[in-house]
């Protein structure tokens, strides 16, 4: 296609993109309240709109109209430079995930994806890797001594567990030999033993890799039970104590807009991307990957929600030996165990 | 086309505003800071010859010397550490005495 | 001939020449962090120029997101205040240093350009995906690679030891 169809398909993309992952970040935030809501045993939002549906519109204007105040000891430059930089590399990873096959809109034939790059799962690690200075900056900035703590820990936290993460995924890699996150979807496509499908958590073995990327996930994420550096009775609020308004709102839509970039990356590294029975005309062969591909999603931010709503915190000291001390060698193992079977079978 | 020249121009730059900084600069972690903004510059300039002469092995050198700069950062703000740990100062002037 | 090759280097080298100028002006070593860190964003860009992805990815995993946050930490950590200024730096050195590094510097650059009979770079020139850089790492440089595998390990050993607690050495007296 000529360079200005390229241009024009590729911003509607990012559009669409970009608005559906808002969406999916605000309908993630009333998920999570209704469903610990139920965990414990209350409603959570029902009164705005039916099942409180409208409850995420209602936050935003609210966070909209709220006073947004700077307080005067702060370092104002990276006091206000930090929200921006979680919230703009937690939103960046979506460009290199694909979501379904190929399709043909009208006469363009285009991926469901922003970008194929043939190093995109080093892409979305090193965005996660740079989401990094969104939380260390802002504890630093806000001058105050439970926001340092905060800031620091959360980043300490984040580094330690992201070389768990990382190495829970070359076992994927070894097995798929591609860091193309469409790439990596395509070789698990398929069926053996006739009906269990060829997923890397089944057939490929890494069911061991998938718990340490989920625990890592967590970790990352900054959730429960690895939310010590944001938990209230702790340390007040952490790293986002002396932010308000609009700036709040920008960190809670980074943490969510990474639970759910993570949530896409397990989806399509262990889960087998958008792999499920798919018929009838043209459009809904189009649509219903994309359909299971969100189930998938959708399934893994319930186990999200499920476990904080379930588990209580760890405390920092164990929080950081967990991740060095028990994952780190774990992932180590799993990734020489895989690279052995791989070789012995030829 | 991007000719060859100006990649270590660009290297050259950055390796200069590095010397600079070593040398004008009183904070210990902003002169080491500079360090590492030298060993960018020299990165940039391993990659551009390796480009040039289409070899990859330059590209495999620059990985190694970011392994080492890493470990290097790693000792080296350890060091800094422990050297605000006793003479309550990060300034280079005034770590000028052997013994406190 | 403008290419948009051209344009993108010419854009990211002007970053990085910023941040690299930003890193000496400020006084404070966070914003010189900082500054770091998006030279080494717009270094990243320029590999990609270069057909390097994977120096590229690993610059941004290892160097900017890492090891420059272990700077950060550390200034965060002691608390690092804004810098003073030595008395005694000399006028003259800068007022005449400052245009004689300028001059010497664009003589070279003049030099290289006009004198030096190399062909242009191409964009993607040389590619550097993973996959073609991973036999020369595994195979050539293999005893490199497991030397510095145990230079990591050692360094990691001296961070340890150097930035531990003197109080909990247990030969202290206590008496």
């Amino acid at each position: 296609m000529g360079i200005g169809t390229f241009i024009l398909v590729s911003v509607v993309k990012i559009a669409v993109a970009l608005f559906v992952l808002l969406t999916a970040v605000a309908y993630t935030v009333w998920l999570e309240r209704k469903v610990v809501g139920r965990i414990q045993n209350r409603w959570g939002p029902t009164r705005v709109g039916p099942f409180g549906l409208l409850q995420p519109a209602a936050d935003g204007i609210k966070f909209l109209f709220k006073e947004d105040l700077t307080p005067p000891h702060v370092y104002k430059p990276l006091y206000i430079a930090a929200p921006v930089i979680a919230v703009v590399f937690a939103l960046t990873s979506i460009a290199v995930i694909p979501v379904g096959n190929w399709v043909n809109v009208g006469h363009i034939y285009t991926p469901l994806q922003i970008t194929d790059v043939n190093i995109g799962l080093l892409i979305v690690l090193g965005i996660t890797s740079l989401g990094v200075y969104g939380i260390a900056l802002s504890g630093w900035s806000s001058n105050n001594k439970y926001s340092l703590l905060g800031g620091l820990r959360a980043s300490a936290q984040m580094i330690s567990y992201e070389i768990a993460l990382g190495l829970s995924l070359v076992g994927v890699l070894i097995l798929s030999g591609s860091m193309s996150l469409r790439e990596i979807v395509q070789a698990q496509s398929g069926h053996f033993l006739g009906f269990i499908p060829n997923w890397n958590i089944f057939r490929g073995g890494q069911f061991v890799a998938f718990f340490i990327y989920l625990m890592a996930a967590y970790a990352e994420t900054n959730r429960i039970p690895f939310d010590l550096p944001e938990a209230e009775t702790e340390l007040v609020a952490g790293y986002h104590t002396e932010y308000s308004a609009m700036k709040f709102a920008m960190f809670f839509m980074a943490e969510y807009a990474n639970m759910i970039t993570v949530a896409c990356l397990a989806a399509l590294l262990f889960l087998g991307g958008w792999s499920g029975p798919v018929f009838g005309p043209d459009i809904l062969q189009a649509i219903l990957p994309v359909f299971w591909f969100a189930l998938r999603i959708f399934i893994f931010l319930f186990i999200y929600i499920w476990v904080r709503g379930t588990l209580p915190r760890f405390r920092y000291d164990q929080l950081m030996s967990f991740g060095w001390k028990f994952l780190l060698p774990l992932a180590i193992a799993n990734l020489v165990i895989t690279a052995l079977v791989v070789v012995l079978k030829g | 086309m991007v000719p060859l020249p100006y990649y270590l121009i660009l290297s050259g730059i950055l390796f200069a505003c590095g010397v600079t900084g070593f040398l004008i600069k009183r904070n210990i972690i902003t002169i080491f800071i500079s360090i590492e903004l030298m060993l960018n510059g020299v990165n940039l300039s391993f990659v551009a010859f390796a480009a040039q002469w289409g070899k990859l092995s330059g590209q495999v050198f620059v990985f190694f010397v970011m392994v080492v700069a890493a470990a290097e950062a790693a000792v080296g703000l350890a060091i800094i550490i422990a050297v605000y740990r006793t003479r309550e100062t990060l300034n280079v002037d005034q770590v000028n005495l052997l013994k406190l | 001939m403008i290419s948009v090759h051209l344009v993108l280097f010419l854009i990211f080298g002007a970053v990085c020449v910023a941040g690299a100028i930003n890193l000496l002006a400020q006084s404070h070593p966070i914003n010189s962090a900082l500054s770091l860190v998006v030279v080494m964003g717009a270094l990243a860009v320029e590999y990609l120029l270069l057909g390097a992805e994977f120096v590229a990815a690993v610059q941004v995993i290892v160097y900017a997101g890492a090891i420059m946050v272990l700077f950060v930490f550390v200034i965060m950590l002691l608390n690092a205040g804004t810098e003073e200024r030595t008395k005694g730096g000399s006028y003259v050195a800068m007022i005449v240093g400052i245009p004689g590094m300028l001059a010497g510097s664009a003589l070279v650059a003049w030099v290289l350009l006009t004198h030096s009979g190399t062909k242009s770079v191409v964009a993607g020139a040389l590619p550097g995906s993973p996959a073609q850089v991973a036999p020369l790492l595994f195979h050539e440089f293999l005893l490199p690679f497991e030397v510095t595998s145990i230079l990591v390990l050692v360094a990691i050993m001296g961070a340890v030891v150097l930035a531990s607690h003197p109080n909990s050495d247990p030969k202290k007296e206590k008496t």
